[in-house]
C-alpha cells in the first residue's frame, strides 16, 4: 500500500474515524473506500481507552476525491460515530517497521552505524541478516530504507500510520456513545 | 410484571408487529422455518406468499412507495437472501424505505460452507444503509427497531436484517426497547438560516431561475410545502423521474421532466438558467448529460437530507442540509418576509417566462404515426393515463415504456408514480405494483410494463390471483427489448444484435401473454389496433376481481423523444432524429 518512493507521495490527509467495536465495521469502512473508488494510503485500526470504541487512522488520497466528500460518505455509516481531520502541524504521526536486512561479517558494522544514526535497534540477528524495529514519521522511515537500501533489503512490514493531537484535548469521549 | 418469555421467532414477529408492519412478502425455506411458524399465528401483520424473493422485494418497495410506510420483505437464507439483492439494490438507489429479513444458518455453521449459507451481510453492505447478523435471541426487538428507524428516518434507505436459525430458535425474555443505541446515526439536520438567506436573496436577484424538484420531495412528504414555495416564488420548475407527481403537471410553472428523455423546455431551463435550486435531487448523470457542460451559467442552490450528495456531482454554491419540506417552509418564510419588506417586487422573470413559454408550445411533447401502421406506444400510454385518471397508480418497468409513461401520462398526485429509476431494474414492474396495490387497494393500479420485462417477473401473476391483488398490467408488446434497440437503431447501425423477443406484431408470440394470463386465472385482453384502445381499456377498468393483463401489441420502431445521447452536453438534445431545437430561431 505504502510506496518507500517518498518523492511519489500522493497528496494526503489523514484522518482519525472513531467507530462502534463491533464485527465487520472495518469492512464497512474499507468497502466504503473500496466502492467510492478512493484511494487509501495508510490504515491503522485498533482499540481505545474506551472497550467500545476503535479509532482507524486512515491517510487518504485526496488528488481524485476531495476530502470532504470522503468524510461525509464515511459518516453516513452508523457505526461511524466520530471523525477528526488531523492538522499534520498539530499532530503526531508515527509509523512502526520490522526491516530484515542482509549484513554479513563485512556489512554488519555499516548496518548498525545505520541504525544508530535513526535511533532504531536490531531486534533479531542472525549470520547473515539482521532485523531492524523503527518508528517514525513516513519521511523518517523511508530515509532509513534509503540507506539500507545497498545493503539488500529482504523483507519490510508496516503497522500503517497512527496519528494524535498535540496538546491536552482528547477526541475519544464515553459522550460519543450517547 | 415480568417480560414475557418467547421464542426468537414470534420474537421477530412480534417485533415487526410493534415497529408497526401491516404486511410483509415473502417465501420460506429452511433457515427462516422457525419465524414462518408464528407467523400463521399472527393477528396484525399479513404475508404475501410470492413466487420469486425478488418479487417479494420489489413488492415491499412499491407498497413503501406508494405508502410512504417501510416496505417489509422476508426470505430464507442463501439462494432465498441472494435473490432479494437486486430489489434491495433497487429500493436503496432510489432511497425507498425498506426493512429486509433474511433467515441465516446457525451460528455454529456460518463459516463452514453449510448448506445454504450465503454472507448476506457481507454482499449487501454495499447495497444497504445499514445491516445486522443477529445471533442471540435477545437481541431481536432492538434491531428491528433499530432497523425500521434507519430505514425510514433521514435519507431513506434498506437496513436488513440477517438472523440465525438457532437465535430464531433460542428462547428469551421480549422487551420492546424504548431506546434505539445508535451513537452514530444522526440523520435529522436543520436547515441552516444564514444559507436559506443566501438562497432567498439568489432567487431575488436572479433572471433566469429554475427549480429542480426531485424524489426527495416525495420522501420527504413534502409536496404541500414545496408547493407554496413554489407557487410563492413564481419560478419554473421541473421534476426528475423520481420527483414526477411532487407537484401536478398541470400546474402552470411546471416545465417537465429534465434530463435523456425530459422536454425541450426543462432540460433548456437547466441549461440557461443563472440559478438552479435543486431540493432532494442529486444530479444524477441521467438529468446532467455531460456534468462539464451541464448548466453553465447556473448557481446551485442544493438543498438535500443527506449531506452527501451536496456537492457530490456538481458543486453547490449554497448547500442546505435538511428535510425537503423544512427547507422549503424555511425559504418560503424569508422570501414572504423580503417581498413583504420590498418597496418594490425585485423579481423580473418576464423575459424568463416569455422563453420557456416559446419553448413549450414550439416543442411540447409527442410523437408522430409509426411508418409500419401499427399502433404508437405512446398513444396506448397515454390513453391509459387519461382513463384511468390521476388518483390511479402507474407503474412502469424500465426501458422505452416506462420513458413514455413519464412522459405522456400527467401526475397530478404525489406517490402515483412509481417506477426504478437510479438501478434501472427491468422487471420492476408487476411486483412493485403488486406491492402498491395492497397498499392501497382502493385506487386502480396499472403496471405498464414492456414484454421483455413482464417475463422477468410474471410470475408474480399468481401470487396476485391467489390473494386477491387486482392489478392491472398493460404490456406494451413491441416484441423487443425497446430501449436496447433504440439504441441499436441511432448508435449501432441498426445491427439489432439479441433485441427481437418474438411476442409481437407478426412474430410466433412466445409466449402468448393473453393465454399465460389465463394460465394464471388473471383475465386477457388484447389491443391491436389503433381503434380498439379507449374499448380494451375501459374493460380492464371494469375487471375488478382478479388481475388483468392486456396485450398492447405495437409498433416496434416506435422512438422515445426528446434525446440527450449519452456522454453529451444536454445543449445537444434532439427532439427526433436527427433534429435539434432551432435555437437562433426560438431564443
Amino acid at each position: 500500500m505504502n510506496s518507500t518512493d517518498s518523492v511519489m507521495r500522493p497528496n494526503t490527509q489523514t484522518l482519525s474515524v472513531l467507530v462502534e467495536n463491533k464485527p465487520g465495521v472495518l469492512t464497512r469502512v474499507s468497502a466504503l473506500f473500496a466502492r467510492r473508488g478512493y484511494n487509501i494510503a495508510s490504515l491503522a485500526v485498533g482499540p481505545t481507552e474506551h472497550p467500545e470504541i476503535s479509532r482507524i487512522t486512515v491517510v487518504v488520497d485526496v488528488d481524485q476525491h476531495p476530502l470532504e466528500q470522503i468524510t461525509k460518505q464515511l459518516n453516513k455509516l452508523v457505526n461511524v460515530l466520530k471523525i477528526v481531520q488531523l492538522d499534520p502541524r498539530q499532530t503526531i504521526q508515527r509509523e512502526l517497521i520490522l526491516i530484515k536486512v542482509g549484513a554479513d561479517n563485512a556489512s554488519r558494522t555499516s548496518v548498525l552505524e545505520v541504525v544508530q544514526m535513526f535511533r532504531a535497534k536490531v531486534v533479531d540477528a542472525a549470520t547473515d541478516a539482521v532485523t531492524i524495529e523503527a518508528t517514525g514519521t513516513q519521511d523518517k522511515l523511508d530515509a532509513l530504507l534509503g540507506m539500507l537500501e545497498p545493503f539488500g533489503i529482504r523483507e519490510i512490514v508496516k503497522s500503517g500510520e497512527v496519528a494524535i493531537g498535540r496538546g491536552g484535548r482528547a477526541i475519544t469521549d464515553r459522550s460519543l456513545l450517547g | 410484571m415480568s417480560p414475557q418469555q418467547m421464542t426468537g421467532a414470534q420474537a421477530l414477529v412480534e417485533s415487526l408487529e410493534h415497529a408497526g408492519a401491516e404486511v410483509v412478502f415473502g417465501l420460506p425455506g429452511g433457515a427462516i422455518l422457525p419465524t414462518y411458524d408464528p407467523l400463521l399465528d399472527a393477528k396484525k401483520l399479513r404475508h404475501v406468499l410470492v413466487r420469486h424473493e425478488q418479487g417479494a422485494g420489489h413488492a415491499a418497495s412499491g407498497y413503501a412507495h406508494a405508502t410512504g410506510k417501510v416496505g417489509v420483505c422476508l426470505a430464507t437464507s442463501g439462494p432465498g437472501a441472494t435473490n432479494l439483492i437486486t430489489a434491495i439494490a433497487d429500493a436503496q438507489m432510489d432511497s425507498i424505505p425498506m426493512v429486509a429479513i433474511t433467515g441465516q444458518v446457525g451460528s455454529s455453521f456460518i463459516g463452514t460452507d453449510a448448506f445454504q449459507e450465503a454472507d448476506i451481510v457481507g454482499m449487501t453492505m454495499p447495497v444497504t444503509k445499514h445491516n445486522f447478523l443477529v445471533k442471540d435471541a435477545a437481541d431481536i426487538p432492538r434491531t428491528i427497531k433499530q432497523a425500521f428507524h434507519i430505514a425510514s428516518t433521514g435519507r431513506p434507505g434498506v437496513v436488513l436484517v440477517d438472523v440465525t436459525k438457532d437465535a430464531q430458535q433460542a428462547t428469551a425474555p421480549f422487551v420492546w426497547p424504548e431506546d434505539l443505541d445508535l451513537p452514530g446515526y444522526h440523520p435529522e439536520a436543520r436547515p441552516h438560516l444564514k444559507q436559506i438567506r443566501e438562497a432567498a436573496s439568489l432567487l431575488l436577484s436572479a433572471k433566469r431561475p429554475v427549480f429542480l424538484l426531485g424524489g426527495g420531495v416525495l420522501r420527504g412528504n413534502a409536496s404541500a410545502e414545496v408547493r407554496e414555495l413554489v407557487d410563492l416564488s413564481g419560478a419554473p420548475f421541473v421534476t426528475t423521474l423520481m420527483g414526477r407527481g411532487a407537484l401536478p403537471d398541470s400546474h402552470p410553472q411546471q416545465l417537465g421532466m429534465p434530463g435523456m428523455h425530459g422536454t425541450v423546455a426543462a432540460v433548456s431551463a437547466l441549461q440557461r438558467a443563472d440559478l438552479i435550486i435543486a431540493i432532494g435531487a442529486r444530479f444524477d448523470d441521467r438529468v446532467t448529460g455531460r456534468l462539464d457542460s451541464f448548466a453553465p451559467d447556473a448557481a446551485i442552490v442544493h438543498a438535500d437530507i443527506d449531506p452527501a450528495e451536496i456537492s457530490k456531482n456538481r458543486t453547490a454554491d449554497v448547500p442546505i442540509v435538511g428535510q425537503a419540506g423544512e427547507v422549503a417552509t424555511a425559504l418560503t418564510a424569508e422570501l414572504r418576509s423580503r417581498l413583504d419588506a420590498a418597496e418594490q417586487d425585485p423579481r423580473d422573470y418576464a423575459a424568463w417566462w416569455q422563453m420557456l413559454d416559446t419553448l413549450r408550445s414550439s416543442y411540447p411533447l409527442g410523437w408522430t404515426e409509426t411508418a409500419d401502421g401499427f399502433t404508437a406506444p405512446q398513444k396506448v400510454i397515454s390513453r391509459i393515463g387519461a382513463i384511468s385518471g390521476p388518483d390511479s397508480v402507474f407503474v412502469a418497468g424500465v426501458g422505452q415504456h416506462q420513458m413514455w409513461s413519464s412522459q405522456f401520462i400527467s401526475y397530478e398526485n404525489p406517490r402515483s408514480w412509481i417506477n426504478s429509476g437510479g438501478l434501472g431494474t427491468m422487471g420492476y414492474s408487476v411486483p412493485a405494483a403488486m406491492g402498491a396495490k395492497v397498499g392501497r387497494p382502493d385506487v386502480p393500479v396499472w403496471a405498464i410494463d414492456g414484454d421483455g420485462c413482464f417475463q422477468m417477473t410474471n410470475q408474480e401473476l399468481a401470487t396476485c390471483v391467489i390473494n386477491d391483488i387486482p392489478i392491472k398490467v398493460a404490456v406494451i408488446n413491441n416484441s423487443s427489448l425497446g430501449m436496447v434497440r433504440q439504441w441499436q437503431n441511432l448508435f449501432y447501425d441498426q445491427r439489432y444484435s439479441n433485441t427481437e423477443l418474438n411476442t409481437g406484431h407478426g412474430s410466433r408470440r412466445i409466449p402468448d401473454f393473453v393465454k399465460l394470463a389465463d394460465a394464471y386465472g388473471a383475465a386477457g385482453l388484447r389491443c391491436e389496433r389503433d381503434e380498439d384502445i379507449d374499448a380494451t381499456i375501459e374493460a380492464a377498468m371494469a375487471i375488478n376481481d382478479r388481475p388483468v393483463v392486456v396485450d398492447f401489441t405495437v409498433s416496434a420502431d416506435a422512438m422515445v423523444w426528446p434525446m440527450v445521447p449519452a456522454g453529451v452536453s444536454n445543449d445537444e438534445i434532439q427532439i427526433a432524429q436527427g433534429m435539434s431545437p432551432e435555437w437562433e430561431r426560438d431564443i
